[in-house]
């Protein structure tokens, strides 16, 4: 039944993760404020005989309070978001280990450097919705479409990025767990949008090693 | 009738006795095309609410036939079961009804055209004819729209928001003429509110009554003020961006088509520098008929007037700063994301502060649970949920993960479809003034029961859903490991959803049979202040029988210079308490 966020598999996923639970922390509280307050306001003002409903056109201190809180609590919580967001979006560290990621109806087309171990060029190796990493690698995608705008997803890597044509975006990742990861589409991109899916393949080490050694080393002729 | 007080009201003709034709069809009477949008949006309302009951049976059983859908030929379903592209049909039409053929036709044609002349206590608009115009303009534009379903291909199937690439080329969605009469019809549509903004506002400018200044107007007429100037300023823009779309799809033109140089990120910032502000021309008047209301009936002035009217201010003014927020994932420059998260965490403030103030009202009073008042109570305690959830979104790496999910759908259903709250308190409590007959209370309560538990109970697990990670516009959940564990929210969704649409029978029982057999209804059944209550219900052409003149503000409840918890607002006051004002 009830089911929280996705197991977090990623390195800054913690961070976004407990931004949320601040915000949803905040949110109740002040939900059941209001909520409390409206109810007690409802049965203890209710209509009676006699009693006359009190003649005031408001309270400038209250006002110039409920103002300043909330715009206080949100200016907080913008500048807590703007260095998980530089970090996850703005930024990318480092790294040698570079995956393409091809948009198309309807599905995946992952690439990797071939033997001259530049991306984006003839001899990439390509996959259809199946994307290996090894664990504990920063990851650096270049993500783009060839039709229409569709969104990588990773529930479980807190990432998201809109694939969309005529332009290459870069994002990056870091998997902290080996496992078997779904990869759907986020964005509408036509009648298959539902089912345009891949796997993401987090690997050991030696296991990303013998996957690597099979698939992406050239061919003999 | 005394024609004998001047005003401003240039059309002078049909005060005399009209024909069938021109009282009930072209009629350029404001209270008449207000009854008009009124039925048009109910009668879309009705469609639009199949749509979603369609989509939630294909979200709780996946490809199981739906009952009574069989009669629709292949390939648009096969023997009721719905294939992914009448699915992406169904809620890309769902959503576009809702918006621009239930809410604004209802919200803003409806209440707007039916209350502004009233409330500021003139006789009309100020353009009667254009008026009308903008009815049949709009009517044309929803003939359109349900035109689409009926053409090769069938209607649209991009969402309401038609993101370009897929909505620009028909390869890419199998939609033909469907997308292209989508585009024409929201061209009319904008034609249509176009005419009515401009109206509202040279109306509401120039037509007030005697000792009406703008801050004696009802919350009501300044959230419709707000609202028409949105309009004015948005719907150009998505006019602009249709037309383009339109050239891409038929002339061979490349505004958003990358192949030629194009920018499908274009659509997505022209789209929603027009969307976010449609929200608030959506909510707006929402909120300012709540404010009316929740003062009405707790019989307590509003608790902070200007600062209530400055908040819609603010946030029409900010509303044009925010549009970015729809795309922190969209691939557009990160750093411009970082800008647009702090102007929509601002304008979240004027939001909070009008909640405290609705809080405020209520707090001293002297509460009647009526059945308009219930509903509006049903919108703010909505409202503070649709608020809060959008905190989430602000936040931009929260929002990362909550993008596109049922997350958003949730919150966006609680904002905009808790719009049919205010909807709802505003038919109940306009009723009278309008048809001349009360509806039923006790129908009305149960109404609102029924509307409100099942309300709750459809939208709020979605947000379950949405954290778990379910994408939105997906046909079938079944078709991914991780989501599987969640199908039975799915269903109880879609079983609450049902329900919430058996609920809204006690209205359609009360609507028809009021207008039929309801009690006569006196001028001022709720014993409120503002000027509508004065004229007879329901009021003759020219509305009233003296132009009133104003005193005071609209919300003089439980005044100690009243005998009675009331006092309207052309009443003058005599000795003591006449000075003292
Ligand atoms: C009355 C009960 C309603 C139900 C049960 C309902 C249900 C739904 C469902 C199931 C979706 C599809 C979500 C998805 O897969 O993305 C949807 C989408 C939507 N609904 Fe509703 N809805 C209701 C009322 C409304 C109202 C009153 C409005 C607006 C004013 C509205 C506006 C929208 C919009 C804008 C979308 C987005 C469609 C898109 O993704 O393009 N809905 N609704
Ligand atoms: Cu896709
Ligand atoms: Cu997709």
């Amino acid at each position: 039944m009830l089911r929280w966020l996705p197991e977090d598999v990623s390195t800054y996923g913690g961070e976004i993760d407990a931004l949320f639970y601040l915000i949803y922390y905040i949110t109740a509280a002040t939900f059941l404020l209001v909520t409390v307050l409206m109810v007690v306001f409802l049965i203890a003002y209710r209509a009676r005989d006699g009693r006359r409903a009190t003649y005031s056109h408001g309270n400038t201190t209250l006002e110039i309070i409920w103002t300043i809180v909330p715009a206080a609590i949100l200016v907080v919580l913008s500048f807590m978001s703007v260095s998980t967001w530089a970090k996850v979006k703005r930024e990318t560290p480092p790294t040698d280990f570079e995956v393409g990621v091809n948009a198309k109806q309807f599905n995946w087309e992952i690439s990797y450097p071939g033997p001259d171990g530049r991306l984006g060029t003839a001899d990439d190796v390509k996959f259809d919705n199946d994307m290996h990493v090894p664990v504990n690698r920063i990851v650096r995608l270049h993500i783009t479409s060839s039709d229409v705008i569709h969104s990588f997803f990773m529930p479980n890597l807190r990432f998201k990025q809109d694939a969309v044509p005529g332009r290459t975006v870069i994002g990056w990742f870091e998997a902290t767990k080996p496992g078997r990861y779904e990869l759907p589409c986020a964005e509408l991109c036509g009648f298959g949008h539902s089912g345009m899916k891949g796997w993401l393949y987090v690997d050991s080490a030696e296991d990303y090693a013998k996957w690597a050694a099979e698939h992406l080393s050239p061919k003999p002729q | 009738m005394s024609d004998t007080v001047a005003t401003a009201h240039p059309v002078h003709e049909q005060h005399a006795e009209q024909g069938f034709w021109r009282t009930y069809v072209f009629s350029t009477d404001h209270k008449m095309i207000g009854r008009q949008f009124l039925f048009l949006g109910l009668f879309m309302l009705v469609i639009g609410g199949l749509l979603a009951m369609m989509v939630r049976w294909q979200l709780a059983w996946p490809e199981t036939p739906v009952p009574g859908l069989g009669a629709i030929p292949e390939p648009y379903t096969y023997g009721g079961i719905i294939p992914p592209q009448t699915y992406n049909a169904l809620f890309t039409m769902h959503a576009t009804i809702m918006i621009f053929f239930v809410v604004m036709p209802i919200m803003v044609g409806a209440f707007g055209n039916f209350l502004i002349p009233l409330m500021i206590g003139t006789r009309d608009m100020a353009f009667p004819r254009l008026n009308m115009l903008s009815f049949w303009v709009g009517a044309l534009s929803g003939a359109v729209m349900l035109a689409s379903f009926f053409v090769p291909g069938g209607p649209a199937a991009g969402g309401w928001t038609a993101y370009a690439t897929l909505s620009a080329k028909e390869s890419y969605t199998g939609v033909g003429w469907g997308q292209d009469l989508w585009i024409i019809s929201l061209i009319i549509s904008g034609a249509s509110s176009l005419m009515g903004a401009v109206n509202y506002i040279t109306t509401i400018v120039n037509m007030r009554a005697p000792g009406m200044s703008y801050f004696r107007m009802p919350l009501t007429i300044w959230s419709l003020f707000i609202t028409a100037v949105l309009l004015l300023l948005a719907l150009p823009v998505l006019t602009a961006a249709l037309a383009m779309l339109l050239f891409d799809r038929t002339m061979g033109t490349s505004f958003f088509l990358p192949e030629n140089g194009g920018e499908p990120l274009l659509w997505q910032h022209m789209f929603w520098f027009f969307g976010h502000p449609e929200v608030y021309i959506l909510v707006l008047p929402a909120m300012g008929v709540t404010s009316d209301l929740l003062s009405t009936f707790s019989r307590k002035p509003v608790f902070g007037y200007r600062a209530m009217a400055f908040s819609m201010i603010a946030i029409a003014f900010l509303s044009w700063l925010v549009w970015g927020h729809h795309m922190f994932v969209s691939g557009m420059n990160p750093l411009l994301g970082t800008a647009f998260m702090m102007t929509t965490m601002v304008i979240a403030v004027p939001s909070a502060i009008k909640t405290f103030n609705w809080l405020g009202t209520l707090w001293g009073g002297s509460i009647r649970f009526a059945g308009p008042m219930l509903f509006a109570l049903g919108f703010v305690s909505n409202f503070v949920i649709g608020g809060l959830s959008g905190i989430f979104m602000a936040s931009t790496p929260v929002d990362i993960f909550i993008h596109d999910t049922y997350y958003i759908v949730a919150h966006f259903h609680y904002v905009v479809a808790g719009i049919i709250f205010a909807l709802f308190a505003a038919v109940y409590y306009w009723f009278p003034k309008m048809f001349g007959r009360m509806m039923h209370e006790g129908l009305a309560k149960i109404h609102f029961v029924f509307t409100y538990i099942f309300f709750n109970l459809t939208f709020f697990p979605m947000h379950f859903l949405g954290v778990a990670g379910h994408m939105r516009r997906i046909y079938n959940p079944l078709q991914y490991e991780f989501l599987k564990p969640m199908q039975d929210w799915n269903v109880f969704i879609t079983v609450s959803a049902f329900l919430l649409a058996l609920g809204q029978i006690p209205f359609v029982v009360n609507f028809v049979w009021s207008l039929a057999a309801g009690k006569k209804a006196e001028r001022n059944p709720w014993c409120a202040n503002t000027l509508e209550w004065t004229a007879p219900s329901p009021p003759p052409h020219g509305n009233f029988e003296v132009q009133p003149v104003v005193y005071r503000g609209p919300y003089e409840y439980s005044s100690p210079d009243a005998a009675e918890d009331w006092l309207p607002q052309n009443r003058p006051l005599a000795g003591a308490a006449a000075r003292a004002h």
